[in-house]
C-alpha cells in the first residue's frame, strides 16, 4: 500500500498567470487523511503560495468545496484513501463559478441568488413576547431536510443549467425558497413566488438531478425544485383565474 | 421577474407522465399484445369498438393518448436543450408541442368519427 499520493492541483494566480495551469504535489497518504488535510500539508510544508478556502473541517461551514477528479466535493469530507487506486487526484476550483485564485471560487453570485429569495422567516405580525411559534413534528418534517443546506455551492458546480445561464437562481436558492415556503411559521411565500415563477426560477431546471447526488448534506435540491414546480404550477392556475375574473396579475 | 408560461406545458407533461405510469402498461397490453394473445382478435376488436361508442370512453382514450404525447414532446424538447442541440424556440416548440397537438387532433378526429 502506497503511503504517498499525487495531487494535480489547478493553479491560477491572476496577477501572474494568463490562464490556469497544473502543478503536481506528492503528499503523505493515510487512511484518516482528507483532501483538505492534503491541501493544508501542501500549504504548510511544500508551497505556501497555494490558496484554498476552509474553516471548520467537519462539513458544517461549507467553505472548502472543490472539484476532486471532476466531481464537486467538500475537501474536508473526501478522503485520500478512496483515491489510492487512481493514484492521482485532480483538484481544481468549483466548476461554473469564476476563479478568484487557485482553488478559491467566487461564490458571490450564488450568495446574491440565495439572498434574492429571502431565506428567512417573514412574519406580518409578531406573537406576544411570552409565547412562541409552536410547530408540530409533522409541520417541521415538511421542510426539515431542506433546512440542512450549508450554502457550499457544490450543487451550483454540478448544475448544467447554472453553468449555461448564471441568471438561473440555482439549486440552493430554490431549495431555501421552498424551505421557508413550507414552514408553518412563515407568511412570506407571496414575496418568494415571483422568483420561483420566473423562467430563471424553477422553470430553468430540467431535472438532471446531479445537484442531489453531490449534496454533502443530503438536502435533495432536485426534489425541492420539483416541489417548487408544483407550487408554481398551482400559483399559475390561481393567477389565471384571477385574470379571468378581471383582477390584476398577482 | 417575468412569469414563465412553462406551467402549461409542464402540467401536460406531468399529467401524461402520471397516466403513463399508472395505465401505460395496461394500455399496451389491451391495445397491442391482447390482439396477438387472444384466440379471436376480431371479437376483441368488436369489444373495444363497442366500448369506444360511449363519449366518455372516447374522451378517456383521447386523454391517455394525447397527454403522453405532450409528455414525450416536453421531455424531448428539454432533452435537446440538455444535449446542447439548440435552435429557434418557435421552430423546436412548433415541432414538438405542435407535433403533439397535431397528433392529438388527428386522434380526436379518428375517435369521434368511429
Amino acid at each position: 500500500m502506497s503511503d504517498t499520493i499525487e495531487l494535480a492541483v489547478t493553479r491560477y494566480r491572476p496577477e501572474q498567470d494568463t490562464q490556469p495551469w497544473e502543478q503536481r504535489y506528492t503528499v503523505p497518504c493515510s487512511d484518516d487523511m482528507s483532501v483538505l488535510d492534503a491541501l493544508n500539508y501542501i500549504k504548510d510544508a511544500l508551497d505556501p503560495s497555494l490558496s484554498h478556502r476552509w474553516s471548520c473541517r467537519m462539513a458544517i461551514c461549507g467553505s472548502c468545496g472543490v472539484m476532486v477528479n471532476g466531481e464537486p466535493k467538500l475537501s474536508c469530507k473526501t478522503f485520500l484513501r478512496d483515491y489510492r487506486e487512481a493514484g492521482v487526484l485532480e483538484v481544481r476550483a468549483l466548476d461554473n463559478l469564476p476563479v478568484e485564485r487557485d482553488l478559491v471560487a467566487d461564490i458571490s453570485g450564488v450568495v446574491e441568488h440565495i439572498e434574492a429569495v429571502k431565506p428567512w422567516l417573514i412574519r406580518h405580525s409578531e406573537p406576544p413576547v411570552d409565547t412562541a411559534h409552536s410547530q408540530t413534528p409533522a409541520q417541521m418534517a415538511r421542510y426539515h431536510a431542506f433546512s440542512q443546506c450549508i450554502n457550499c455551492a457544490l450543487c451550483y458546480a454540478a448544475c448544467p443549467q447554472f453553468g449555461r445561464n448564471p441568471a438561473f437562481l440555482g439549486p440552493a436558492a430554490l431549495t431555501l425558497a421552498q424551505r421557508y415556503n413550507l414552514d408553518s411559521r412563515d407568511e412570506g411565500s407571496s414575496e418568494r413566488m415571483p422568483w420561483l415563477n420566473a423562467e430563471e426560477g424553477v422553470w430553468s431546471c430540467t431535472f438532471v438531478g446531479y445537484c442531489s447526488e453531490v449534496c454533502p448534506k443530503d438536502v435533495d435540491p432536485a426534489s425541492a425544485i420539483n416541489r417548487g414546480k408544483v407550487a408554481s404550477d398551482i400559483n399559475y392556475g390561481v393567477n389565471l383565474f384571477r385574470l379571468l375574473r378581471g383582477k390584476g396579475d398577482a | 421577474m417575468r412569469r414563465s408560461h412553462e406551467p402549461i406545458s409542464w402540467s401536460l407533461f406531468g399529467a401524461g407522465g402520471m397516466l403513463l405510469a399508472f395505465i401505460g402498461p395496461g394500455l399496451i397490453v389491451s391495445t397491442l399484445l391482447l390482439a396477438w394473445l387472444v384466440q379471436d382478435p376480431q371479437a376483441l376488436y368488436a369489444t373495444l369498438h363497442s366500448g369506444l361508442q360511449h363519449p366518455l370512453v372516447r374522451l378517456a382514450t383521447l386523454a391517455v393518448i394525447a397527454l403522453p404525447l405532450y409528455h414525450t414532446a416536453h421531455r424531448l424538447y428539454h432533452g435537446l436543450h440538455d444535449l446542447h442541440i439548440t435552435g429557434p424556440t418557435w421552430l423546436l416548440g412548433g415541432v414538438f408541442y405542435g407535433g403533439a397537438t397535431a397528433l392529438s387532433a388527428l386522434c380526436a378526429f379518428w375517435l369521434f368519427t368511429l
